[in-house]
C-alpha cells in the first residue's frame, strides 16, 4: 500500500477540467517532487491530496484512507504558500495551539521542543508580527512538523526562504525521510528539491506528462525533465 | 469530552487574539455608540417615547454593531492562510464553527451590555427593572445573531466584497429572530414582565436558535471544504 | 420536438388561465369585499407555486451537495428565479387587494412581512451567485444559502396559522372558511395552470443555464490552453 495514492483524479472548475485523470503514487519513505509550469495544476493537486478540496472524479488515499478522515488528518503535515500562524499570537502560543488541536500530550512541551529544532527558542514569547521573514518561515515549518506526521505535503516550500530557513527545512526533510516519512513536494526550485527527491512527476496542462524515479542526471540538470517531456 | 475541549481551544484562541488586537471590538463598540448618538437626534427625546422605541432601537444597534464583529470571525483566519491550517487540523468542522461562535457570543454580549448601559444613561430608560427576563431574552437573541453571523462569515470568507455580502445576507435571515427578540423586549423596557400575549414569541426564538444551530453544524463542512 | 412540447404546455396553461379569468369574472362578488375578492384566485395559487419552487430549490440544493452534479445546481437557480417571479406576483396582488380593502398599499403585519422576507431571502440567493465567479464554489455556497432560505418558508406558513393579524383568516384551507366547493375547483384549476407555467419557465431557464455553463467552460479552456 502506497503512502499516497492518487487514483484517476479529475478537478473541475465548472465544466473546465483543471486536472485530468491524475494517477500518481508515492511509496512510504519516498520523496516525490511535483514539477511543472505555473498553471499546470500543482497547487490544485496538492490541495486535493491534503483534503482542502474534493476531486470531481477519482479519489485520493493517504495511508489507505481518504484525507478528510480525522485519523488521517493527524498524519498529514501541510506547508502551503501562507505560513498559517497567527501574527497576533506569540511563537509558543501558536505552536501550543496547534499541538492542542492535534491532540498531542504535553502540548506546551512539544511546542518548546520544536522551537528549539527550528532555532526559535529565544524568541518564543515574541509576537509573530514582529518576526523577520525567515523566522516566520521557520515557525511555519515547525507548525507543519510539530505533530510528527507520516506524510508531508509541501507547496513550493523553498520559495522565498532565506538560507538559514532552507537549511533547516532540508535538514528536517532529510531526517524525516530517514524516519520513513513520505514527502510530496511541488516546486519551482528544482535544485533544492531534486537533491532530496527520489521520484519526479511533471504536470503539464493538468495532466501527468512524466512520472518516474529521479535519476542523477536529472538532479544535476534540472531543466532536463522539462526539455524532454514538457512543452517549453 | 474531546469535542468540548477542541471547541474551547478554538474559542480561547479567538478571544485571546481579539483581546490582544481589539480590532473588531473597538470598531463594533464605536459603531454602537455612534448609532445611539445619531438616533437620539432622529427621535423626540422624552422618557415615554424612549421606553416605547427602546426595544427596537437596541436590537437594531445590536444587529448592526454585531455584524461588524461577526464579519471578522472567519476573516481573521485569512492572513497567512490560517484557515487552511484549521481546516487541515483533525478537528470536526463543527468544533471549529461552534468554537468561533462561542467566542463571538462572548464578545457580542460584552458590546450589548455596554450599549445597554450607555443607552440607559443617555436615553434615561431604566432597563434594570426586569433584569432577569431581559438577560434571558438577550442570551437567546444574541445566540441567534451569533449563529447566523458565524455561518455566513464562513460562507463569505473567500468571496470578494465580503464586507458587503455579509450584511446583505444576514439581515433577511435574522428577521424572525429579531422580531421575536424585539417583541419580547418591548414590555421589559417598560418594566413589565413577559405576559401571555407576548410569551408565544419565546418558542419562536428558541426554535430559531435550535434549528439554525443544527443546520449550520450539519452544513459547515460543505462551506469550509471545496 | 421537446421545444414544441414545451410551448404546447405553456399555451395550454395560458388557455386555462384565460378561461378561468372568464369564469371568475362571472362569479358574484363576496359580501364584504366586493369584486376585488376574486383576486384571491390568483393570489393564493401564486403563493403556493412560489413555495413549491422554494421546496424544489432546497431539494435540488441538497442533491447538489450530495452528488456534486451540476444539473442540480442549474435546476436550483432556475426554479428559484421562477419562484421569485411568482412570489413577486403574490406580493403585488396582495398589495392591490390591500389598497382597495384597507386603503393602504402595504401593512406591516406578520404574514405580509414574512412573504416579503422570503422574497428577500431568495433574492439574496441570487446575489450570492453573482458574487462568486468560480462555478463549483458558487454552486456549493448557493446551495447552502438555498437550504437556509428554505427553513424560513415553514415560518411563513406557520405565521398564517399561529398569529391573528389584519390578514383575513385562512379561508381556503381551514374548516372555518366559507369557500363554496365549485369555487374551490376554479382555484385548483388556476393552481394547476400556475404549476404548468412555472414548470415551463423553469425548463426554459434550465436550458439557458446549461448553455451558459458550457460557454463559460469553453471560454476558460480557450484561455488556459
Amino acid at each position: 500500500m502506497s503512502a499516497v495514492a492518487i487514483e484517476g483524479v479529475w478537478k473541475y472548475y465548472g465544466d473546465f477540467p483543471a486536472l485530468r485523470d491524475i494517477c500518481l503514487e508515492a511509496e512510504t519513505g519516498s520523496c516525490l517532487a511535483l514539477i511543472g509550469r505555473n498553471g499546470a495544476g500543482k497547487t490544485t493537486l496538492l490541495r486535493i491530496v491534503a483534503g482542502f478540496s474534493r476531486p470531481g472524479k477519482g479519489q485520493v488515499r493517504i495511508l489507505g484512507t481518504p484525507p478528510r478522515e480525522t485519523a488521517t488528518r493527524r498524519n498529514i503535515g501541510f506547508l502551503g504558500h501562507g505560513i498559517a500562524v497567527y501574527d497576533e499570537l506569540s511563537a509558543i502560543e501558536n505552536l501550543t495551539l496547534y499541538a492542542k488541536l492535534y491532540g498531542l500530550d504535553r502540548p506546551r512541551q512539544k511546542a518548546l521542543e520544536w522551537l528549539e529544532h527550528t532555532g526559535l527558542e529565544r524568541v518564543r514569547d515574541g509576537l509573530v508580527r514582529e518576526f523577520s521573514r525567515g523566522m516566520r518561515q521557520r515557525l511555519a515549518v515547525a507548525r507543519a512538523f510539530l505533530h510528527d506526521p507520516s506524510v508531508l505535503l509541501l507547496d513550493e516550500p523553498f520559495t522565498a526562504l532565506d538560507d538559514r530557513a532552507i537549511a533547516v527545512l532540508q535538514r528536517l526533510l532529510r531526517e524525516g525521510l530517514a524516519q520513513g516519512k513520505t514527502i510530496v513536494m511541488s516546486t519551482h526550485q528544482l535544485r533544492e528539491a531534486l537533491e532530496l527527491a527520489s521520484h519526479v512527476a511533471l504536470l503539464n496542462r493538468g495532466q501527468v506528462a512524466f512520472h518516474g524515479p529521479c535519476t542523477p542526471e536529472m538532479a544535476s540538470d534540472p531543466g532536463l525533465v522539462y526539455a524532454r517531456y514538457g512543452e517549453g | 469530552m474531546r469535542f468540548a475541549r477542541q471547541v474551547l481551544v478554538i474559542a480561547a484562541k479567538d478571544l485571546r487574539a481579539e483581546i490582544r488586537t481589539k480590532e473588531a471590538i473597538n470598531a463594533s463598540a464605536a459603531f454602537a455608540l455612534v448609532i445611539l448618538l445619531l438616533l437620539s437626534f432622529a427621535f423626540d427625546l422624552d422618557p415615554d417615547t424612549n421606553r416605547e422605541i427602546a426595544s427596537g432601537l437596541l436590537w437594531l444597534v445590536f444587529a448592526f454593531a454585531g455584524t461588524l464583529l461577526l464579519n471578522r470571525s472567519f476573516a481573521r483566519e485569512l492572513p497567512n492562510d490560517c484557515l487552511d491550517a484549521l481546516v487541515a487540523a483533525p478537528i470536526p468542522g463543527s468544533a471549529l464553527f461552534i468554537g468561533k461562535a462561542l467566542a463571538n457570543y462572548v464578545l457580542l454580549l460584552a458590546i450589548e451590555l455596554l450599549s445597554l448601559v450607555v443607552f440607559g444613561i443617555f436615553y434615561n430608560v431604566r432597563w434594570t427593572v426586569q433584569f432577569g427576563q431581559l438577560m434571558i431574552v438577550l442570551a437567546l437573541g444574541t445566540w441567534a445573531l451569533t449563529i447566523m453571523g458565524t455561518i455566513f462569515s464562513a460562507l463569505t470568507v473567500n468571496i470578494r466584497l465580503r464586507e458587503v455580502m455579509l450584511p446583505i445576507l444576514i439581515y433577511p435571515f435574522l428577521v424572525p429572530a429579531l422580531m421575536a427578540a424585539i417583541q419580547l423586549t418591548l414590555g421589559l423596557m417598560k418594566g413589565k414582565p413577559i405576559g401571555p400575549d407576548t410569551a408565544s414569541w419565546l418558542p419562536m426564538l428558541i426554535g430559531f436558535d435550535l434549528i439554525y444551530t443544527a443546520v449550520s453544524v450539519v452544513l459547515v463542512e460543505n462551506v469550509l471544504v471545496g | 420536438m421537446r421545444e414544441k412540447l414545451l410551448y404546447l404546455l405553456g399555451a395550454a396553461a395560458i388557455l386555462i388561465v384565460a378561461r378561468n379569468i372568464y369564469v371568475i369574472s362571472g362569479l358574484p362578488g363576496e359580501e364584504s369585499q366586493g369584486a376585488i375578492f376574486k383576486i384571491i384566485f390568483f393570489h393564493v395559487p401564486l403563493a403556493i407555486t412560489a413555495l413549491t419552487c422554494g421546496t424544489v430549490a432546497c431539494v435540488a440544493s441538497v442533491s447538489f451537495l450530495v452528488t456534486k452534479d451540476f444539473k442540480y445546481d442549474a435546476l436550483a437557480v432556475s426554479v428559484t428565479e421562477v419562484g421569485l417571479a411568482f412570489l413577486a406576483g403574490n406580493l403585488i396582488t396582495g398589495s392591490i387587494w390591500a389598497r382597495i380593502i384597507w386603503g393602504v398599499w402595504w401593512a406591516w403585519d406578520v404574514r405580509l412581512t414574512s412573504a416579503l422576507v422570503c422574497w428577500m431571502l431568495y433574492a439574496s440567493y441570487l446575489m450570492i451567485r453573482h458574487a462568486v465567479e468560480e462555478p463549483t464554489q458558487r454552486a456549493r455556497l448557493a446551495a447552502v444559502v438555498s437550504i437556509f432560505a428554505f427553513i424560513d418558508v415553514p415560518i411563513v406558513i406557520l405565521s398564517i396559522r399561529l398569529f391573528r393579524t389584519q390578514h383575513p383568516g385562512p379561508v381556503f384551507f381551514s374548516s372555518t372558511g366559507s369557500f363554496p366547493h365549485d369555487w374551490s375547483m376554479i382555484m385548483m384549476w388556476n393552481l394547476f395552470a400556475m404549476f404548468m407555467l412555472g414548470a415551463v419557465f423553469t425548463v426554459i431557464r434550465l436550458r439557458q443555464e446549461e448553455t451558459q455553463r458550457e460557454l463559460d467552460s469553453l471560454r476558460r479552456m480557450a484561455h488556459a490552453f
